[in-house]
């Protein structure tokens, strides 16, 4: 990039947007980065803000709308920041017939908060997938990126109720 | 460098360091016993063998996929050839009490069951028995000779005309030859191509690509590599899904070793041949398993899929001639290669060669993974390997191909597991995810659920898909709800005809599938629901509609 912008001379202090900016550099500088660096953001800050899709459309030399469109097509990446834990339930074909359906109504009554949403203290945010491949031990709930297999309404809510006692 | 006699010494090594072994303790490490602890299980049994100062008698190491997803986490004992099921951080100690003994009890389960004993292994020969990061392992159960062959005994052409004569077909869901495939990318033009592996497996219910990624990756990039050099590509992509954590550092370790071997990468075996393989992470979303759409999604676009042709094996990755295949079938090209395309078509049925891996999963006793040749029964697979139904309850459908397939009923239970018979019957092979039902499953609230899915997944490029299968789902869930009348059942017919009819891609050709299955036979629950509002599985919430009108 001929004419490095004012945002990432200030990004470069990071280590995170040190290691965008590298992926970046990997792909040389291309499109194709796109998708690669948004991953590498979302790993990094656990979600993608306005001003870091900005900066990688300018960085690509993209136009926003292709990185805003891009970023809200896939599922995988979240606009909002997630809260302290993440719950997701897997909604995929075998677990949903052995009973994914009664864990999401549970947890959803318990928490107060619907799918893609964090409770109000933060603590808690409810995602869904659709098929983690843990067919075999349906039904599965990741808990903080852990996938736990053969969940039951109850076992899910003791989890979440550690959780949500950790401060207590 | 590598030369074929360093490769031989590689795996002659491999192969004397673990017969060194007395016994050889393997502990699954894939994704499904991973959950279950499996991890903390191999610790443990590490630091057991280091506290009775066993290592040099005692091997403990991870491997893939046992199959037996639902008993686990499973440890096997090599050469004793015993299973362990279940097995807990607390067992450990009594596992090497028992070594040169007999096996514990309460432990075992038997390979003698007709879970093991029906499968016939050719995708997941190594699955169980090598360690999965280990790229010598791999290289003692012959790997990368197939490459070798390929690449400094035969031409391109005989490459190709092996996989031809095998009779190889797209293990991804549609079937297409794979012989006819690479052949059209080897008579391209042009001195760029690509070679992709689609590793976006997203129907919900298959996790066979997970499994074979995260238990054998070696041998994907093998068959990935034998593909380059028959159509003279020299740059591969692998496009993985995110949601696959595992299987993206399995295979991005794999991809580090192979190239230091130089197995992959410059100047493979002294050659002037290269071949440059990268990964590329999905990021959710189902419609990127369509060939055009991945290619958009590599590209850094979004997935929307464009009209064929031209197809990507003329017109791919930025224009040029493009090859892609799944996971499972690259992990059958280096057998292929091996042993010859005429033994590979010695194996299954009719059109059908060959074996295919499935992922046996619902109300199913044995859930997991397993490989069968082409042909293999339903009642076969349900009712021997899969130990039957849950609880004895009765059987009701077999859900195939995922939000593409559909549902069969009972008295297909004996129809041979083949591309043809499946469609004929109004389902599709799909990439091998199997979901079995029993009879509190509802058929119409299946199909909601499927067309909720692709619903949901549709890119919102063309009017069918998009607005199609929202109309299909609006009018299932007041089906279901207790609300439907007579008349939706015509109106259902009209919508999937429509959808299936006009729609842009295979996310939309075949989204009324599973309605279209569940309406041709359970039309009789169908019928319950918009007559009588009362589902006969009694799995719907119905709006009590019924009382209401008396």
């Amino acid at each position: 990039m001929a004419n490095p912008s004012p945002v990432k001379s200030e990004k470069s202090e990071d280590r995170r947007w040190r290691l965008v900016n590298r992926t970046m550099r990997m792909h040389g500088g291309r499109p194709d980065a796109l998708i690669e660096t948004l991953h590498v953001i979302q790993e990094s800050f656990g979600y993608l803000d306005l001003d870091a899709l900005k900066y990688v459309a300018q960085s690509l030399r993209l136009p926003l709308s292709r990185v805003y469109g891009v970023a809200t097509f896939y599922h995988f990446f979240s606009l909002k920041p997630p809260g302290e834990h993440t719950c997701v339930v897997c909604t995929g074909t075998a677990c949903y017939i052995a009973g994914s359906s009664a864990i999401l109504k549970q947890v959803r009554e318990d928490l107060g908060i619907s799918e893609n949403q964090t409770t109000p203290d933060n603590k808690v945010s409810l995602l869904t997938a659709r098929c983690m491949g843990s067919c075999g031990l349906a039904p599965a709930v990741v808990f903080d990126g852990e996938v736990k297999g053969k969940m039951t309404p109850a076992s899910v809510m003791a989890q979440l109720g550690r959780w949500r006692h950790d401060d207590d | 460098m590598m030369t074929i006699e360093e490769l031989q010494d590689i795996g002659r090594l491999e192969k004397e360091k673990q017969e060194g072994f007395r016994h050889r303790i393997h502990v699954c490490v894939a994704a499904g016993c991973l959950s279950c602890q499996s991890g903390l299980v191999k610790d443990a049994l590490e630091k057991e063998v280091s506290r009775r100062g066993l290592e040099s008698w005692c091997q403990v190491k991870g491997v893939g996929c046992l199959g037996l997803c639902s008993a686990g986490p499973l440890v096997s004992i090599e050469p004793d050839g015993v299973l362990y099921k279940g097995v807990e951080v607390s067992d450990a100690s009594d596992i090497l009490e028992s070594l040169g003994g007999s096996p514990i009890s309460r432990l075992e389960c038997s390979l003698e069951q007709p879970f093991f004993r029906k499968r016939e292994k050719i995708v997941l020969e190594n699955c169980g028995k090598i360690d999965p990061e280990s790229v010598e392992d791999y290289i003692s159960e012959n790997g990368y000779e197939a490459l070798y062959t390929a690449l400094r005994l035969m031409t391109p052409n005989e490459v190709v005309d092996q996989v031809v004569r095998s009779g190889l077909r797209g293990r991804g869901g549609a079937g297409f030859p794979t012989g006819l495939k690479w052949t059209t990318v080897a008579k391209a033009g042009g001195s760029i191509k690509f070679v992709v592996c689609n590793a976006d497996e997203g129907d919900p219910g298959a996790f066979m690509d997970r499994s074979v990624l995260e238990s054998d990756p070696h041998r994907v990039l093998e068959g990935m590599a034998i593909a380059a050099v028959a159509v003279g590509a020299s740059y591969g992509f692998i496009y993985l899904r995110a949601e696959y954590p595992l299987a993206v550092k399995r295979i991005r370790t794999a991809i580090a070793r192979a190239e230091r071997l130089g197995v992959i990468g410059h100047n493979i075996f002294n050659t002037t041949f290269s071949f440059d393989v990268k990964v590329r992470l999905g990021a959710g979303a189902f419609v990127c398993g369509e060939e055009t759409a991945l290619l958009a999604s590599i590209e850094g676009r979004r997935g929307s899929p464009r009209p064929r042709p031209p197809y990507p094996a003329e017109h791919g990755l930025w224009g040029y001639p493009t090859l892609i295949n799944n996971v499972e079938t690259f992990a059958n090209i280096a057998p292929i290669i091996r042993k010859g395309g005429d033994w590979f078509a010695s194996i299954g049925v009719g059109k059908s060669k060959g074996t295919k891996v499935f992922a046996l999963a619902g109300h199913v006793k044995n859930t997991g993974l397993i490989e069968v040749p082409m042909g293999t029964s339903l009642r076969v697979i349900i009712y021997e390997i899969g130990g039957g139904i849950q609880g004895d309850r009765r059987f009701k459908a077999v859900q195939s191909g995922g939000p593409s397939g559909g549902c069969l009923p009972e008295r297909f239970l004996d129809m041979s597991m083949d591309y043809e018979s499946l469609a004929q019957a109004g389902s599709i092979m799909g990439s091998g995810g199997l979901i079995i039902m029993d009879e509190s499953s509802c058929m119409v609230d299946v199909a909601r659920f499927f067309v909720e899915f692709c619903m949901t997944e549709s890119c919102g490029k063309c009017a069918p898909c998009r607005i199609g299968t929202a109309q299909i789902y609006n009018t299932l869930k007041k089906i279901t709800e207790g609300e439907g009348k007579p008349s939706d059942l015509e109106l259902l017919d009209e919508l999937c005809d429509l959808v299936k009819n006009t729609s842009l891609c295979g996310l939309g050709q075949t989204a009324p599938n599973p309605v279209l299955s569940t309406m041709k036979y359970f039309l009789n629950e169908y019928k319950a629901h918009t007559d009588d509002h009362t589902c006969p599985s009694c799995a719907c919430r119905m709006n009590n509609h019924a009382e209401e009108q008396k």
